[in-house]
């Protein structure tokens, strides 16, 4: 495909700010504010703008922007799947715009909403209960963790480490650390997965949890996953199940059933709601039976059939107000709904599917195999980065790029399910040119996006983090 | 061929320590800059903190990574380069020299047998 991004720009800089195409000062009479004089202005400036210069103000920036409603976007471990547009009509609706506090007796339809995607996750997850407090899927794994470390402290065990994998998500090592774990890093074996004689090693009384990502970060599945639970119970340790790849075994493999404890769900990767781009977003918890009670509060339970909510007995508390990121919590609900046990098993073989087609399209050495929804190339002697840079004036997104380390100059790949076999050989054919063109073309990409090859040495070591220079009395 | 001057020794994960002097010059070697690529940050801790072999004592950053860096020898840091702080780039120019990051005062001289000698880092980085 070709392609020339959009660019607008006067005078060498983008699409000017509101601000900057037209403004009015508008005085304000400060006698009237309780707010300290050094607090107060006595005018601002603010744009003044015709309706449509200000369409054409959001449309240029939106063509000079890149989503997955302008192509493939497969970065690797992120998910970045399409977000039906029904789901916002129903998070949209008026009915979805309830009071978080009024009285339980006249939400009761609301709260069905809540209960019925604590009982969907529960049994997608083969967990026994779910909190859908979590408003991220690290805040998430936070959570967990500590109804972890209040299950051992209930139980007169104090533990002091949480063991993950080298290969795991970074929000991993954060949560067990915020938690107040200390963390034990396991080495990948050979193959890409767990060492099971390196976790022998690692676990013992001091053990509180293992955190495994199943299929994990280059897409293989943990075939030890039983033995490895029962090593993680034998010392009295939880299995922790990260849920950033739950996407590839929705409807045909439950984290509970493997011996999990504890997990979380990203549903913004699972169930194609927003990604949070700092928020909102939601990472339900669900834990086994002899978890719940430990599990944040509010729950929604049924009793006599009304709807209404409920403080776990031992709960660690409040990890967010009222009933987490409803609005968020109501997309996943409509998603999971709406494809149903079928639809839901469908998408996580076609995500399989995609990664595995689309792999065999590229002229690229994959040294982890089999993989299922994303695999990690590898970019041999050029630099990942470089190609990623060049796919771009391919008309693609990039994979991610560099990570996993213990893969070089990997590019961690993952279509996702919502590609069709022309995209994805679009896909293919930007990999392979970008790989097939010269050092010189690598190391000036991109050359058709809006913004051109970022500086990143000196946008790291001298930061400006306005669009506009400052001086030192902030004008 | 990366650069490894004989009036140090090494760690494993890269950083010296020299040994001609009343105390040590820290520092992370030619072959670890060239890995890192463009370092853009560097933490370091304060003059007086204590630190111990083979413990991590501060934080390189680049464009490609952030890594941990850890005490070749234990010892109380007499000097920092705070240079480093506001010219990053010197862990890249010269790690030898001007991209050194701390002097520290050694505690156990014989912690130095314990190091790789020049010949036997390039053996690692080869």
């Amino acid at each position: 495909m070709d392609y020339d991004q959009a660019r607008y720009s006067r005078d060498d800089q983008y699409e000017p700010l509101l601000a900057e195409k037209n403004a009015t000062r508008v005085e304000i009479d400060e006698e009237d504010s309780p707010l300290p004089d050094e607090l107060t202005r006595d005018a601002v400036e603010l744009p003044d703008l015709s309706e449509p210069e200000l369409a054409r103000h959001y449309t240029r920036l939106s063509q000079m922007n890149w989503g997955v409603e302008s192509g493939p976007y497969p970065l690797g471990s992120c998910t970045m799947k399409y977000n039906p547009s029904f789901t916002e009509d129903v998070a949209a609706d008026p009915n979805a715009a309830v009071h978080p506090d009024r009285s339980a007796r006249s939400v009761q339809g609301s709260l069905e909403l809540l209960y019925d995607l604590q009982d969907y996750l529960a049994r997608i997850g083969g967990m026994d209960a779910v909190t859908l407090q979590p408003p991220a899927g690290a805040a998430g794994e936070f959570a967990g963790i500590l109804v972890a470390k209040a299950y051992h402290e209930a139980n007169g065990n104090d533990r002091s480490e949480v063991v993950i994998p080298a290969s795991a998500h970074g929000t991993n090592f954060a949560s067990a650390a915020m938690a107040g774990y200390d963390v034990v890093e396991l080495p990948s074996d050979e193959d890409g997965r767990v060492d099971v004689d390196a976790l022998e090693a690692a676990l013992s009384e001091d053990t509180a949890a293992l955190m495994l990502t199943n299929p994990n970060t280059v897409g293989l599945f943990e075939r030890d996953i039983v033995d490895i639970a029962e090593m993680v119970h034998d010392v009295g340790g939880l299995l922790y199940y990260d849920g950033a790849n739950l996407n590839a075994l929705l409807g045909r493999g439950r984290p509970g059933d493997m011996g999990f404890d504890i997990m979380h769900y990203n549903v913004h990767k699972t169930f194609a709601t927003p990604h949070g781009g700092g928020g909102p977003g939601a990472g339900p918890v669900g834990v086994v039976e002899e978890l719940a009670p430990y599990l944040p509060s509010p729950r929604v339970r049924e009793r006599g059939g009304n709807y209404e909510l409920f403080d776990p007995e031992e709960s660690i508390g409040k990890v967010h107000g009222y009933q987490g990121n409803w609005l968020v919590l109501v997309k996943a609900y409509a998603y999971i709904a709406r494809l149903g046990d079928e639809g839901l098993a469908d998408s996580s073989a076609k995500a399989v599917l995609n990664a595995n087609y689309l792999a065999s399209q590229l002229d690229y050495e994959v040294p982890y195999e089999p993989f299922h929804h994303e695999f990690a190339a590898t970019a041999g002697d050029r630099d990942a980065a470089d190609v990623a840079k060049r796919m771009l004036d391919y008309g693609v997104h990039p994979p991610t790029t560099k990570w996993p380390e213990f893969v070089p100059e990997a590019m961690l790949t993952e279509p996702t399910e919502v590609e069709n076999r022309d995209s994805l050989d679009d896909l293919a054919h930007a990999f392979n040119a970008a790989m097939a063109d010269s050092d010189e073309e690598l190391a000036n990409a991109p050359s058709k996006t809006t913004a051109r090859r970022i500086d990143q040495v000196s946008a790291a070591r001298e930061p400006r983090l306005s669009w506009r220079a400052l001086d030192a009395d902030g004008e | 061929m990366f650069e490894v001057p004989e009036d140090r020794k090494y760690l494993e994960s890269h950083e010296y320590a020299t040994t001609d002097g009343e105390t040590a010059t820290v520092g992370i070697s030619d072959f670890a800059q060239d890995e890192l690529g463009d370092v853009v940050f560097v933490e370091l801790p304060a003059e007086g903190d204590e630190m111990t072999r083979g413990e991590e004592f501060g934080v390189v950053e680049s464009i490609k990574a952030v890594s941990d860096l850890y005490a070749p020898v234990s010892g109380t840091v007499v000097d920092v380069n705070e240079e480093l702080f506001d010219r990053p780039e010197l862990v890249n120019e010269d790690p030898y020299g001007e991209g050194w990051m701390l002097e520290v005062e050694v505690s156990d001289a014989d912690e130095f047998d314990e190091l790789l000698s020049p010949e036997e880092y390039r053996d690692q980085t080869e």
